[in-house]
């Protein structure tokens, strides 16, 4: 999912006509008091970053003058929350707060369900997990016909709301529920939400998380990478989905998976489709491995995708080995791999000569494709030459998780001494 | 017998015209299946590969009478709209075979077809087949392979992976089995019809003996399975495979559907579900058919 930051998403909620705060984002301590002085009298300086338990972590701080906010905003911005550097605050008004709510909004996809689900409870403010499940309340609601104010009236009744509020919460829950749909969000978390001195409700914070499906229909979010990535992301992200950008033919999926191109034990991971991948995934768990990226050449894709995502996962530092994970009888014809892979192979391996490379290909033109990967490689794979630890298996082996993890993590033992021996 | 689609089955293609849907009308008539017709609005008189096209789907009804199954190839931005057509023509069965759909635009279709009666296979399957009879979508890719490894006989199949809707038939006839239906119920997070709402077609269907699953963590499919199972509602011998068993909590894929959260979806819970309900786990797909041959009697 494409996640927003609080302040990114409280910028979409207040377009959307809901009450956030008085407030702007900063990057630096100057524009921090800026922003305070604007805002004037206390303020909350918030770090903006992916992670929660950000008061826990020390990056809110509440404060009384502009010259205070652009103290806490140089310590919050000096900090990394769970590998993520704080690079932006948002300085808000502090608010007036009598009582905290939680509110969310998740797709539910029980076999009952299937629609969107509210999940709401008086006892914000914490982590739902540490709230009392008796303390939680849940509503499907009708994906055709959304979020009617009498249902929310019903269920804000069972959630114990005071009569004399139920409008303001119904009119409340209602709003949020269709923006939940219009902005086409996977995820929409309001923790918490509050009742100010006068009465009023106010977002607080704001969890705003858009369906990488529906993000072709909003160019105004201006969401540059569809994707569920751990961080920001990196070059290796932005070539993948450069790769699937630009050509619609079959899937080439490419994505970091937190390798630091440092560690021993990684992998260049190239499974072929959903399934697969996690039969790969068994097979490096298994015997100790991790994989250093997630790829994906499924859906019948052209020779030249398969060659660039190839290339993107050998060319990766310091890996121990690649393998080409195709875990299953595949429908597609399977030679475009084996083009794409020769090609690849002959390029990179004379940098990383005796990098261990274990072939598994099956199905649909299965024999023809074996035979492409053996004659294409045959001069690479001489004793002493860069491909001496390339191994081409088959239908034999196509759910044989154990053996081709054992067989990978056999040769990369040999090429991680070999790199000692040399040395590197 | 097989479940939900025979030679008899009268199919149409929306989308007839674009690149994947021409070929696949293609491989499925050769197969064998009965594509009597196809939709691209303005192309009504034109043909693909024999079939007439219409401009809507209420144009095939009227005139070639109801419509069985509709297997859609538009891209899933544009869905919805299709879903709704086939819906409102009264078609019975449609299995959109289109991945990409924004999950508001599935959950609403989901909710219409149920309006309407009708069963919405997916969106995001690659089909389904009963082997020497017919196929919708792109399930076996083209008819020497489909041959090659689809034998008809008593296992029903599901796999929730596409890629993988192969690989247990493979095995099973390795194993000295055949399949009288596969199905791959498709890769959305949120799917018209889980794999626990055609269990009780392959119970009555006297064809199918036992059932094969190639199972993935993530979701709750295999769960509900088994509650179908517990209630007595399928009785003949279920085996899954689970796939992504040795996967670390909150390991993401390619399909949103398969992330393990909180203990929820894992293998660990898929297994025990499964055995607690009297259906068996398969190490290794290759288990299978080992574990069909000791519970099918006959």
């Amino acid at each position: 999912m494409a996640k927003f930051l609080e302040y990114q998403g409280k910028e979409w909620l207040r377009k959307a006509g809901m009450p956030v705060p008085k407030g702007k984002v900063a990057s630096s301590p100057e524009e921090a008091k800026e922003v305070a002085e604007w805002i004037g009298g206390p303020v909350a300086v918030k770090g903006q970053v992916q992670a929660g338990g950000r008061g826990k972590a020390g990056i809110v701080k509440l404060v009384n003058t502009p010259e205070e906010a652009a103290a806490a905003a140089a310590e919050i911005l000096s900090k990394t929350v769970k590998g993520l550097p704080v690079r932006q605050v948002l300085i808000e008004e502090k608010l007036d707060i009598k009582k905290e709510y939680y509110c969310s909004f998740v797709i539910n996809n029980a076999r009952e369900a299937r629609s969107p689900m509210l999940m709401f409870s008086t006892e914000g403010g914490m982590d739902i997990e540490s709230v009392p499940e008796e303390l939680i309340f849940k509503l499907n609601i009708d994906p055709i016909f959304g979020f009617k104010t009498y249902d929310a009236i019903d269920f804000c009744v069972k959630a114990g709301i005071p009569d004399d509020e139920l409008s303001k919460f119904a009119s409340f829950l209602t709003k949020l529920a269709k923006i939940y749909k219009e902005y086409d969000c996977q995820t929409l978390e309001i923790n918490p939400f509050v009742m100010t001195g006068n009465g009023d409700l106010v977002c607080a914070d704001c969890k705003m998380e858009i369906d990488n499906s529906a993000v072709g229909r909003h160019p105004e979010f201006g969401i540059k990478i569809a994707r569920d990535l751990p961080g920001e992301p990196t070059e290796l992200d932005l070539i993948g989905w450069s790769i699937e950008e630009t050509d619609a033919r079959g899937t080439g999926f490419l994505m970091n998976m937190g390798y630091d191109e440092v560690s021993p034990g990684y992998i260049g991971y190239h499974p072929i489709g959903g399934g697969s991948a996690m039969m790969g995934l068994d097979a490096l768990n298994q015997v100790g491995l991790k994989p250093a990226n997630y790829a994906d050449t499924s859906g019948n894709p052209v020779g030249s995708k398969i060659y660039r995502v190839a290339k993107c996962v050998l060319s990766q530092p310091n890996i121990d080995g690649y393998l080409l994970g195709g875990f299953m009888m595949a429908n597609q014809e399977q030679w475009h791999h084996a083009n794409a892979l020769v090609k690849v192979l002959w390029e990179e391996l004379p940098k990383k000569p005796g990098l261990p490379c274990v072939l598994l290909l099956c199905g649909n033109k299965e024999d023809e494709s074996l035979e492409i990967l053996r004659k294409g490689l045959a001069d690479l794979m001489t004793p002493d030459g860069p491909g001496k630890r390339i191994e081409i298996y088959g239908k034999e082996y196509v759910t044989d998780t154990k053996f081709i993890g054992e067989r990978l993590a056999a040769l990369a033992k040999e090429y991680r001494a070999e790199k000692e021996a040399h040395g590197k | 017998m097989g479940i939900l689609i025979s030679k008899e089955t009268k199919v149409i293609v929306q989308g007839i015209t674009c690149r994947e849907g021409s070929v696949r009308t293609k491989y499925m008539k050769e197969y064998g299946t009965k594509v009597i017709g196809g939709t691209s609005p303005g192309k009504k008189g034109q043909e693909v590969h024999g079939v007439p096209v219409y401009n809507t789907v209420k144009e095939i009804v009227r005139d070639q009478g109801e419509i069985d199954f509709s297997v859609i190839f538009v891209p899933g931005s544009v869905l919805k709209t299709a879903v709704f057509e086939a819906a409102d023509a009264g078609v019975k069965n449609i299995i959109p075979c289109v991945e990409g759909t924004p999950i508001h635009d599935i959950m609403e279709m989901v909710a219409y077809c149920k309006l309407r009666g009708t069963r919405l296979i997916g969106p995001g399957s690659i089909g389904i087949i009963t082997p020497g009879e017919a196929v919708v979508g792109w399930l076996g890719g083209n008819v020497e392979w489909a041959n090659k490894f689809f034998k008809r006989g008593s296992i029903g199949v599901f796999s929730r992976s596409g890629g993988q809707s192969g690989t247990i038939p493979w095995v099973l006839r390795e194993g000295g089995f055949g399949v009288s239906t596969v199905i791959h119920t498709g890769t959305e997070p949120i799917l018209g019809t889980s794999m626990a709402d055609l269990l009780p077609l392959f119970e009555e269907d006297p064809e199918t003996k036992g059932v094969a699953v190639y199972a993935e963590i993530g979701g709750s499919q295999e769960e509900e399975c088994a509650e179908v199972i517990a209630a007595g509602k399928f009785t003949k011998p279920f085996v899954i495979y689970v796939a992504g068993a040795w996967a670390p909590e909150g390991q993401r894929f390619s399909h949103a559907s398969n992330i393990v959260e909180r203990g929820r979806g894992s293998a660990k819970s898929k297994m025990e579900a499964i055995t607690k309900a009297g259906g068996y786990v398969a190490e290794t797909p290759t288990d299978i058919p080992l574990i069909l041959k000791e519970k099918i009697k006959d």
